[in-house]
């Protein structure tokens, strides 16, 4: 313990220092989002209403789920444009799955289980392809992942002609999309469970360490003998799963499935959602409660747009530009680290 | 010790001269990369317990032969045995389940994970993959506790000093049970007493057995530690002596060895202006601090220094590739505020980067269109392929390009071809101040006689020559002033018969008066 070493204690800090650090401590999105919430509180008397909250959440428990699964992808420095086309997917597949299986005359319990296998099914196709093209081909992962968000909302189309699917079972729809457990929607509650799934994998399993070492120095997680091609596969795969899961809960909220679910709008959202919540583009960071929160963030600024009658292709470029605001903090924070 | 950072291992009575196969055996060890031969005929023999110096000038071949040793990738000829056993298909993870373990310079540790999760890595403790970061962060502490270095395992690597980082990469090494550690250059960030540590730990692990394969280029360390010497040049074992008795003037001359004097020409320096002045250089990222330098037409102004010094950012700086954050810059005594490679240009400023690949050459492209890159500007919108092709041609032979055929792709040409190439677009346009990064870094012997003729020649027509390099001998030969750098800073300003190898190390290993 008697190693000498350059000291770098921090200074006796400022008013405003001390602040900056606060801030950089507990993170600027709560925060914002928490200022955003008192102002639209003041201001909007139907914002704290109990169905518009439930709306919020509602909506922002399924893009949540989607980011979280495009943070997996983007902590192995990768990229999927295809999460809002596997939404799509897994919701036509399934959706004709289940319709057709009901229709033979099977049990809905059967019926049930045979649609979601089938929807989770193609979705982890679309992933396994996405990653070990990724992986194995080292193809970038946006030309990929173009390519396979062409081809899963081009089969959707095709099994369904554009049109929606109906049939499903009475089980899934009422007993299940459209139920409300403990006061919330179901979904709201599955989602919970699926981002706190995601939680448990990425702090107390080798998942965490291993994604974010292959993200932040692929060398040194090769050296190190981290099974690089494995885990960024496997993070395409639970992406796309992800997706999946959404594409069937949207599908028994809706009561039919369609081919016009997700959509680029979706990988878009997902996208902006994970870098708000700091997940860097260039790989190596990211967690899944701030993802969340930053879901929560979009989907209050987009309640607060449509409670003030805001036009609907007016949003898109909100949109558009707090992604690239947000893009651009992120390389802003890059660029102010000092090399040692 | 039985709870040590290396895990109770014990090496077995296993003395000299008792029988017992060596503890690693190379032998005619070869290996290229491309058309480049990185090593020839290269043989190691260590015994455990032993501390074992590979010796080489940059470029010897030093680090492609422990990157073998660590499996990093494979050698083309030659034999490798560990305890007496042929070893095939080594990778890195395979060579460190067999206790190989290195500590390379550049740190195979991610900046994003904390300290106890780069310890880790690859062999987290878990229970069917849950982990079990309790026991990791005990047995983190314990590691770091028994090296004596000072971090906490719950910092994030990236926030650490260099030195804090180079001290995460040894524990690392040291978390499993080692019976071979590669220690490449562990003491170039670390100051005085972390490197008294260092060889303290050192000590130990030979002690303890382990067979420890150093390299570095300090002199002292070397006769401080070694207790085998295998002096590699231009890829090949040229001698491994005991190094018993041997003396720092004895080890310079092992490194360098032959044929000096030919290798490289007789320079006629001829000072005029100044056409190159910094005063007060300051970089926005700190790698340099308050440089001031003059380069003459005329002469070759050498900048001398440690890897990672700012010798190379200064003349970055100049043609624009670094950010300024203070200090003046005239060129042919007029201000200048460097803004860009274009702007460099324009102004007769030409720079030649060390790392070709990465910022030199697009590889895939034929020799002709890379002499032209820089000079495509003035072609005025429209190339001419007939006169581009005529006049490119005439710079490939006035650069002795062998086979001269400027079609080729760049990719295709060994080390020194590719740096001809390189120095073909310096002559597209007039240039008077020419900066080289490491010039002869990676070619061979006979291409680097070739970059010096050419360094020469611009001297003689009269340019500004500024030459960067971790070549002490080219340095030492080759400048008529030599700046040598230390920590960002100007440590010296050497000229005439001043510039001798030990001055220069002098001013390498000055220690900060922190």
């Amino acid at each position: 313990m008697s190693v000498h070493l350059p000291s770098h204690h921090p200074q006796p800090q400022q008013g405003a220092e001390r602040l900056m650090l606060a801030v950089a401590g507990i993170g600027l999105l709560p925060l914002l989002l928490l200022a955003l919430v008192a102002v639209l509180a003041l201001t909007e008397p139907r914002f704290l209403g109990t169905a518009n909250l439930l709306n919020i959440l509602r909506s922002a428990s399924v893009l949540a789920v989607v980011a979280s699964g495009q943070m997996l992808v983007l902590i192995v420095g990768g990229f999927d444009l295809s999460v809002g086309a596997v939404v799509a997917l897994s919701s036509t597949v399934g959706a004709t799955a289940m319709a057709g299986a009901a229709a033979s005359g099977v049990s809905p319990a059967l019926a049930i289980t045979v649609g979601c296998a089938a929807g989770l099914g193609a979705g982890a196709l679309v992933g396994l392809v996405n990653g070990l093209c990724v992986a194995v081909l080292k193809v970038s992962p946006f030309m990929v992942t173009l390519g396979t968000m062409s081809a899963a909302s081009g089969v959707a189309l095709l099994l369904t002609n554009g049109i929606p699917v109906y049939g499903l079972p009475d089980g899934f729809v009422t007993g299940f999309g459209r139920a409300v457990w403990l006061g919330l929607p179901s979904a709201l509650v599955v989602s919970l469970i699926l981002l706190g799934v995601v939680a448990v994998l990425q702090r107390h399993t080798l998942a965490g360490p291993a994604l974010r070492a292959v993200g932040g120095n692929v060398q040194a997680a090769r050296v190190s003998g981290v099974a690089v091609r494995g885990w960024t596969v496997s993070a395409y795969v639970g992406c796309s799963l992800l997706a999946a899961l959404t594409g069937l809960l949207l599908t028994a909220r809706i009561g039919s499935g369609q081919a016009s679910l997700g959509g680029l709008n979706m990988t878009m959202e997902s996208i902006a959602t994970a870098v708000i919540a700091g997940v860097s583009l260039r790989g190596g960071a990211g967690r899944v409660e701030m993802v969340a929160l930053g879901a929560v963030f979009l989907a209050v600024i987009s309640n607060a747009m449509n409670l003030s009658r805001v036009d609907s292709k007016a949003q898109l470029v909100v949109l558009g530009v707090i992604l690239i605001a947000a893009v651009a903090l992120d390389e802003l924070g890059k660029r102010r680290r000092v090399r040692v | 010790m039985t709870d040590s950072h290396n895990g109770g291992f014990s090496p077995g009575p296993a003395g000299p001269g008792d029988g017992a196969p060596p503890l690693l055996m190379l032998s005619g060890i070869g290996k290229r990369f491309g058309g480049v031969r990185a090593l020839g005929d290269a043989s190691l023999t260590l015994t455990a317990g032993s501390v074992h110096v590979l010796l080489g000038e940059n470029g010897a071949g030093k680090s492609t032969l422990i990157n073998i040793i660590a499996g990093t990738f494979g050698p083309d000829a030659g034999s490798y045995c560990l305890d007496g056993q042929a070893v095939r298909g080594l990778t890195p993870h395979r060579a460190r389940q067999a206790g190989i373990s290195a500590v390379f310079q550049e740190f195979s540790l991610a900046p994003n994970l904390t300290v106890e999760e780069n310890l880790f890595l690859g062999r987290e403790r878990h229970r069917l993959g849950v982990l079990d970061r309790r026991a990791m962060r005990a047995r983190a502490q314990a590691v770091l506790d028994d090296l004596g270095f000072d971090i906490s395992p719950r910092q994030r690597t990236g926030d650490l000093s260099r030195a804090h980082q180079q001290m995460v990469e040894i524990a690392k090494a040291l978390m499993d049970p080692v019976k071979v550690l590669i220690l490449d250059e562990p003491t170039a960030s670390l100051t005085e007493a972390e490197t008294e540590r260092l060889f303290a730990l050192v000590d130990r692990l030979r002690a303890e057995g382990v067979g420890i394969i150093y390299v570095s280029h300090r002199l002292r360390e070397i006769i401080r530690l070694a207790d085998r010497i295998t002096v590699l040049r231009d890829g090949c074992t040229i001698t491994s002596i005991d190094a018993a008795g041997v003396t720092e003037d004895g080890l310079v001359e092992l490194m360098t060895g032959r044929r000096m004097d030919a290798l490289y020409p007789q320079i006629p320096h001829d000072p005029g202006a100044a056409l190159l002045e910094l005063s007060g250089l300051t970089l926005a990222n700190r790698t340099v601090e308050d440089v001031s330098l003059i380069a003459r037409a005329g002469e070759i102004t050498g900048i001398a220094g440690l890897v990672g010094c700012g010798k190379s950012e200064v003349i970055r700086a100049v043609y624009g590739l670094e950010t300024l954050n203070g200090g003046e810059i005239r060129l042919k005594g007029q201000p200048y505020r460097p803004s860009g490679p274009a702007r460099a240009l324009a102004a007769g400023v030409c720079y030649f980067p060390s790392d070709r690949v990465a910022e030199g050459l697009a590889l895939g492209r034929p020799i002709r269109e890379n002499a032209s890159m820089a000079a495509l500007d003035r072609q005025k919108g429209v190339v001419r392929r007939g006169q581009e092709r005529s006049f490119i041609k005439a710079t490939m032979d006035r650069l002795r390009l062998r086979p001269a055929n400027i079609e080729r792709a760049v990719g295709t040409l060994s080390g020194g071809n590719r740096q001809k190439v390189m120095l073909a677009r310096g002559l597209t346009r007039p240039t008077q101040v020419f900066l080289f990064d490491e010039p002869t870094v990676g070619i061979d012997v006979g291409a680097k006689a070739e970059v010096y003729d050419f360094l020469r020649d611009l001297v003689r027509d009269g340019a500004a020559v500024v030459l960067v390099s971790s070549d002490l001998p080219e340095v030492l030969h080759l400048s008529n002033r030599l700046y040598v750098m230390h920590r960002g800073h100007i440590a010296a300003e050497l000229t005439g018969a001043d510039i001798t190898e030990a001055q220069v190390l002098a001013c390498f290993f000055q220690e900060d008066a922190a």
